[in-house]
């Protein structure tokens, strides 16, 4: 499975400074994994030591936080859009 | 350093060449020295930063602060650059155009206290800011940081308050402003801020679907300046203010208990760290107090994590009149957890109708018409003093965050007429209503 995946400002510096990668798989795990292998380093900026997804980064899968879905389990159809954003507060 | 400014391309006009980069002048950001990450440490220079580049943690600005005395605080202004040294601001602050916000009255509340059984308590009212709310205070340190940083756009995504304080902000400063609401807005909230703004852009979406896409625009366009994205380090320092005014207003000293609604969860944690500041620099006695958060029960992530004595706060749709707390993921709520927990406060929550009754209570032994969230911190309020956990001989302050009249479709059912009779003398009589 095709998907693209939006990446944040900073980080950036793995991907070259491009905004928008491809990667493959079929899950978010998965996804992040072929990520790793492209710019390595990335994914654990995303995920913690214990390879949870860090308290302070919202991924979306499409237009859904990972957290109400299935988090790294999440299905990542192809063609879908991932973004990794940084949590902001509110206001 | 970077700063915003790559390009100078402003909503709805063609880019144009820009001039040779450069960065803030000196002093820009007053006494701060860095952005440093709460979670990890990690410093990044002062500039458009938010997020930890080594572990997405939240920033905050770090300072070096010089001596300041209670009367150098008190010669200055009756708004929140009287406390300037403290604050990512330059020296000559008040010469830029700005709403002045601040040094809201501190009112006693007698009658409340006597109804609900409290010794002495007070009401911090930033209803009476500007634009009728506590974000008057925030946007007007991220508008200063905005400038400094030579943001061509000044911008938010917003509910309600923080667009009316965003979009007023600019019109003063003379910065174009675009804010980002969800299409399904009530009416009075979209004039409350298009009033101010020409550009006020309604998303197909919840909040969170509007404050996904601020940060997805605020990471691809160069010269926006979103108060709670990129310049949040700056603009979240502004709520500190609410708890230097309280130590000021108190006669230089910290209240014992105090009562905040916590949202996002910046307020709270940044009223403590005024207090910690003003504890550090001598100008109050170093004395225990106690933070207590309000949360919604349609909305209350933290409120589950605190009485669940966990640090991990799950996510949660929001389903709240308290639209303005209605935060699912509240970024700053495992501080909020800290500072609640290190001071032997709490962090409590209420229905939607005890939501309501507050406001109606507030409003009817005090004249102040309060808001939905101040309807929860009020009601909170009420629930921490019947379940025992707050000590009613202390004193206390709860904080109203904003004006009643931005939410007025939370009560509007709740209220109105006792009768309705010809315009007799008889038909009076006849009312019952004496």
């Amino acid at each position: 499975m095709s998907v693209s995946v939006r990446i944040p400002t900073i980080l950036r510096t793995y991907t070259g400074g491009e905004s928008e990668v491809s990667a493959e798989g079929d899950t978010l795990a998965a996804v992040l994994d072929d990520l790793d292998a492209s710019y390595a380093g990335i994914r654990a900026r995303i995920l913690d030591d214990a390879g949870a997804l860090r308290r302070f980064v919202n991924v979306y899968v499409g237009n859904d936080d990972v957290r109400f879905l299935e988090d790294l389990a999440t299905p990542t159809p192809d063609g879908v859009q991932i973004s990794v954003i940084p949590a902001v507060a509110g206001g | 350093m970077s700063t915003l400014l790559d390009d100078t391309t402003t909503p709805g006009t063609a880019g144009t060449p820009a001039p040779a980069k450069k960065g803030p002048r000196d002093g820009a950001f007053g006494n701060a020295r860095a952005l440093a990450c709460r979670e990890c440490g990690h410093e990044v220079e002062l500039g458009p930063s938010y997020a930890c580049p080594e572990c997405f943690g939240p920033l905050e600005v770090a300072y070096d602060f010089p001596a300041v005395t209670r009367e150098e605080i008190a010669a200055g202004p009756r708004n929140i650059w009287r406390y300037k040294a403290l604050l990512p601001v330059p020296t000559d602050i008040e010469q830029s155009p700005n709403t002045e916000p601040g040094f809201t009255r501190l009112l006693e509340a007698k009658n409340l206290a006597r109804e609900l059984g409290i010794d002495r308590l007070w009401v911090k009212d930033d209803s009476t800011n500007p634009t009728n709310s506590f974000k008057d205070r925030v946007v007007a340190c991220a508008l200063s940081a905005a400038r400094e940083l030579d943001a061509k756009v000044f911008a938010c995504p917003s509910t309600g308050n923080l667009a009316n304080a965003v979009a007023a902000a600019g019109a003063r400063a003379g910065i174009p402003t675009v804010v980002f609401i969800p299409s399904n807005l009530e009416t009075p909230k979209k004039v409350n801020s298009a009033v101010f703004t020409e550009k006020l852009v309604a998303v197909d979406g919840n909040y969170d679907d509007v404050n996904k896409l601020a940060s997805e625009i605020a990471g691809e366009e160069e010269g926006w300046a979103f108060v709670n994205v990129n310049v949040r380090p700056f603009y979240a320092e502004g709520s500190k203010t609410l708890g230097y005014e309280i130590a000021e207003q108190l006669g230089w000293r910290l209240p014992d208990q105090i009562v905040i609604p916590v949202a996002s969860g910046s307020q709270l944690t940044k009223v403590d760290k005024a207090f910690q500041e003003l504890i550090k620099l001598g100008l109050v006695e170093d004395k225990p107090y106690k933070v207590y958060g309000a949360q919604a029960a349609g909305c209350s992530p933290v409120s589950v994590a605190y009485k669940a004595g966990t640090d991990a706060i799950r996510p949660v749709k929001p389903d709240t009149i308290a639209k303005s707390l209605a935060i699912g993921n509240p970024a700053d709520g495992i501080y909020v957890l800290d500072v609640c927990r290190r001071t032997g406060g709490a962090v409590e929550d209420i229905t939607d109708d005890e939501v309501r009754d507050a406001i109606v209570l507030l409003a009817r032994t005090e004249g102040i018409f309060t808001e939905t969230a101040g309807g929860t911190t009020v009601g909170v309020l009420k629930k921490l003093v019947e379940s025992g956990q707050l000590d009613t001989s202390l004193e206390t302050v709860v904080i109203n965050t904003g004006h009643g009249l931005k939410t007025l479709d939370a009560i509007s059912d709740r209220v109105g007429p006792v009768a309705t009779i010809a315009p007799t003398y008889d038909a009076f009589a006849a009312s019952g209503i004496v």
